[in-house]
């Protein structure tokens, strides 16, 4: 794909607590619709977005039962973009901060995550085209 | 030669007990000890990182004691001393009553001009 | 392309900070770079004609060239019609043009 370009993210937020997570979840998917390769380097409580132990739920307010609810993990918008990337020829690289992992005990994250930390971020940094940084807000 | 990276910070205390750092403040740190070429604004309430006065020390739960409190002016001189420039807004600190006999030795004010120049010239700019 | 791209998240009726914000762009602006300011989640609502509007439309006179996520003013029932004139309605995929484009991107 012409002009395919490296993109960089840094994400914070842990999730179902910030709206941040869903626009970070779109920038991501825009990129790779485009083609970009992308990689994200989860910090703090964005390392729990890729837990693979997260569960669905109904919602009995609404009267939906857990297949009606369909709600969503993010750790499975992570797999489809994912999957979107493979299907686009690109690459999405998802690096959780080793350190936020272990304080937070979410060790067990989804296929193709993998541990890092700061360096990492910064090498990713050195080496895109460009990235962004969507902090989190006490 | 590496890019030279603008860490702006505004956020100030979020989490810092429990992390026993800020974690920017820390993140910054980490990335200078492997190469990368960074300055540091304190913006908002940030600037109460640069006052030399901080004191978390003493918290205790049931009979847990927190051996290692955070020390952000510690943390804040620490990267002064590795050659990190630190600024501190100016008008942010004269707002929060901070005068510039209570900072940290080597954080330098800096005006919203300044901030404007520090984001030209820097080639990454992240805003924390 | 270049140039910048504040991306404010951060609404005025909820936070004093985002004037400082506004006033960053114009000062890039001021300096002669094109500056886009995308107002995204919370960060549209100045965007409706409301009596924090005319802080954008200062913007606009000083080149910053305001616009506002497409989904988020949608999902907080924004129409076009509501929009005050100095702010264009765009997709997501704005900001990426732009980090692909080399500009530098802030988010706040």
């Amino acid at each position: 794909m012409a002009d395919r370009k490296q993109l960089a993210f840094l994400l914070m937020d842990a999730p179902y607590e910030s709206s941040r997570t869903t626009t970070a979840f779109r920038l991501v998917d825009a990129a790779l619709r485009h083609g970009h390769h992308v990689t994200v380097f989860a910090y703090e409580g964005a390392v729990a977005l890729s837990f693979a132990r997260q569960a669905q739920h109904a919602n009995a307010v609404h009267g939906r039962d857990l297949g009606e609810e369909d709600h969503p993990n993010p750790k499975d918008w992570i797999a489809a973009l994912q999957e979107q990337a493979r299907q686009a020829g690109a690459t999405l690289t998802w690096i959780n901060c080793g350190l936020c992992v272990d304080e937070r005990g979410v060790g067990e994250a989804i296929a193709d995550v993998r541990r890092g930390g700061p360096v990492d971020f910064w090498k990713a940094a050195e080496a895109a085209d460009n990235t962004l940084v969507i902090p989190t807000r006490g | 030669m590496p890019k030279r990276i603008l860490q702006i910070l505004e956020g100030a205390y979020r989490a810092t007990i429990e992390e026993q750092d800020d974690t920017v403040v820390w993140f910054t740190h980490a990335m200078r000890a492997g190469g990368a070429e960074l300055t540091v604004v304190l913006r908002g309430n940030a600037v109460n990182y640069a006052v030399r006065a901080q004191d978390a020390a003493g918290l205790q739960f049931g009979g847990r004691k927190q051996t290692q409190p955070p020390d952000l002016a510690r943390d804040v001189a620490k990267l002064v001393a590795r050659g990190v420039p630190v600024f501190a807004l100016s008008n942010d600190a004269a707002d929060r009553g901070i005068g510039v006999g209570e900072m940290v030795d080597g954080v330098q004010l800096a005006d919203r001009a300044k901030l404007t120049r520090l984001i030209a010239e820097h080639d990454l700019v992240f805003h924390w | 392309m270049a140039g910048y791209v504040l991306i404010e998240s951060r609404d005025p009726f909820e936070s004093n900070d985002v004037a400082y914000y506004y006033e960053l762009a114009a000062s890039l602006a001021a300096d002669g770079q094109p500056v886009t300011l995308f107002l995204v989640q919370n960060g549209v609502l100045p965007a409706r004609s409301s009596t924090r509007t005319p802080g954008l439309e200062a913007l606009a006179r000083a080149g910053v060239r305001v616009l506002a996520d497409d989904f988020s003013l949608r999902e907080r029932g924004i129409g076009r019609e509501r929009l005050a004139p100095c702010v264009e309605p765009a997709p997501i995929d704005v900001v990426t043009e732009h980090l692909a484009g080399g500009a530098k991107v802030l988010w706040h």
